[in-house]
């Protein structure tokens, strides 16, 4: 009767989906309406305090957001499952490793966005004249911004040890990352010397790339480029700290 | 199955060393107990071989299989219940049931038949689609042990499973216990003396993150000065001897602790004076407090230190 489990990597990754994703949907409907709320708040304070010039900005901006929280909402779920229910201590004595537990994770908090995304899909379909190639890199952008942002989500959560902490931190990141940089605004709204700072966010530059594919922003080649070497260099040593300097195994 | 530790020690930021060169060699089938005060090591010792702590040195064998080395393959044949886990409240038992398992590397639908039947076998029919939330405290242990059992481990870890349990909840456990060891280790770290001595086939006592003596009851029992116990129940008993131990757990009932001869040399007197009276093999919390002194002497020693 009782036999060798192989590891099923799928079983794995589906396993996270639903415990963090789709029965909470299930069983709690309102939490559609929490991930709903966050990015299309910011985009409607932006849009009616311009008068709606900034509308197609801010809608990139949105998903920009939309991405970065998943990062900060995977920090606090993790958390909360690893410090308050000890879900994670189960996890790790079972055949699941590290990283199929963050991709199901990771896949869990964009499955709890599709509501938002699909929505920010269609604003964007409407209102953003973008071409097909634009569209792409888009995509490309958006994947790594998210990347960047789960990495991070697991790495912080790996070291909280309750919930308060948790909350500590995505305090502190949501604004850092979303609210006050150039994400729902072009960035030559900042002035100098501040526009510097702005820099020191990673979504400023995912935002760059963006805005400079919907027409917002002009970066040039070389400002193109800096930005992609800039975002990716950051995403890549996230995501090494993310699967080699985590506490998955505690020391 | 086979558990085995050599030297195995971890100390906690430089400092406190929460186990200290525990050797063992364990092979067998059934309920390995681990007891000990607040602080002994039992969950650290727990932690190490169920591969979510690293040691500090030393070494841990699951079958074998090196716990730190090949974690990946301890993993395939271990599963455990850690202190303080509890089913997350917004699933069914039936979702925590199988999402554990699909974790495992179960397909959706192998979990969800294994989930039914082991919250069948739980008593737990009924329950499956209410959220977990709205179970007692001890459905809810119950359901956790369910999760690893479920999954057909060989080697189980439950960390204090029934802390906070009533009496009857914890004896429904122990019920479930008794019957999923037969083909299985489980290691069952507990502050229940009772529980211990009633589930455990071995028993391994901790102090201070050493390893004091492990064994079954009659080996430990044998071990120690004061291996019966004589149950007076009399307003009028009154004792004064050497080498026993009385306890007067009321006005009207004293327990007396010694060896064989020394407790059926009191029956003549007992028996002629017309009092009610039973003899008993000392349990574990007695062979535990004479193996590690009560808490009243740790705290003299304690003073004494200072």
């Amino acid at each position: 009767m009782r036999r060798k489990m192989k590891r099923r990597i799928g079983s794995q990754i589906m396993a996270s989906i639903l415990v963090n994703s789709i029965y909470a949907m299930i069983n709690y409907p309102v939490v559609l309406v929490n991930t709903l709320l966050a990015p299309l708040a910011i985009l409607a304070v932006v849009t009616f305090a311009s008068r709606g010039a900034l509308l197609p900005v801010a809608a990139v901006g949105a998903l920009i957001m939309n991405m970065v929280s998943s990062g900060t909402s995977l920090q606090q779920d993790l958390s909360h499952l690893k410090n308050d229910m000890r879900l994670q201590d189960m996890i790790v004595s079972s055949p699941t490793s590290s990283l199929v537990y963050i991709i199901g994770m990771a896949i869990s908090e964009i499955v709890y966005s599709i509501p938002t995304i699909a929505f920010l899909i269609v604003l964007n379909a409407i209102f953003v004249k973008i071409t097909l190639l634009g569209g792409f890199i888009l995509f490309l952008d958006m994947a790594t911004i998210f990347t960047f942002s789960i990495s991070l989500g697991f790495f912080l959560s790996t070291f909280t040890s309750d919930i308060i902490q948790s909350w500590g931190f995505s305090g502190i990141l949501s604004p850092l990352l979303t609210t006050i940089p150039p994400v729902y605004y072009p960035i030559t709204y900042i002035p100098y010397p501040y526009r510097y700072l702005a820099y020191l966010s990673p979504t400023t530059y995912a935002s760059e790339i963006a805005q400079s594919q919907t027409g917002f922003y002009n970066p040039g080649t070389s400002g193109f480029a800096i930005a992609w070497i800039v975002l990716l260099g950051i995403t890549a040593a996230l995501t090494y700290l993310a699967l080699k300097r985590s506490r998955w195994r505690e020391i | 199955m086979r558990l085995r530790t050599l030297e195995l020690s971890k100390t906690y930021e430089k400092k406190y060393k929460a186990l200290e060169n525990l050797s063992l060699d364990l092979n067998m089938n059934g309920i390995f107990s681990v007891i000990g005060r607040n602080g002994a090591g039992k969950t650290t010792f727990v932690r190490i071989l169920s591969t979510e702590l690293l040691p500090t040195s030393g070494k841990g064998f699951i079958n074998e299989v090196d716990v730190v080395e090949d974690a990946e393959t301890v993993r395939q044949d271990i599963a455990v219940v850690p202190q303080e886990a509890r089913p997350l409240p917004w699933l069914t038992p039936l979702q925590t049931v199988s999402s554990y398992l699909m974790w495992r590397g179960y397909s959706y639908r192998e979990s969800n038949e294994k989930g039914k039947e082991a919250l069948r076998e739980l008593g737990l029919e009924g329950k499956e689609g209410q959220k977990s939330r709205k179970l007692s405290g001890g459905q809810k242990r119950k359901l956790m042990v369910a999760t690893v059992i479920a999954s057909e481990a060989p080697v189980i870890f439950l960390d204090e499973p029934t802390t906070g349990l009533d009496y009857l909840s914890r004896k429904e456990l122990w019920q479930l216990l008794s019957r999923m060891k037969k083909d299985r280790l489980i290691i069952l770290t507990t502050h229940y003396l009772e529980e211990a001595e009633t589930l455990g086939d071995q028993i391994m006592i901790l102090d201070k993150g050493k390893l004091v003596d492990i064994g079954g009851i009659d080996d430990l029992r044998s071990k120690v000065k004061l291996p019966y116990v004589l149950k007076v129940h009399s307003e009028n008993f009154r004792i004064e001897e050497d080498d026993v131990q009385v306890h007067n757990v009321s006005d009207k009932e004293t327990f007396v602790y010694g060896s064989a001869s020394k407790i059926y040399g009191l029956i003549p007197y007992l028996v002629t004076n017309k009092m009610k009276f039973t003899v008993e093999e000392a349990s574990l919390s007695s062979i535990f407090e004479q193996y590690l002194g009560t808490d009243e002497d740790e705290e003299e020693n304690e003073e004494k230190n200072w």
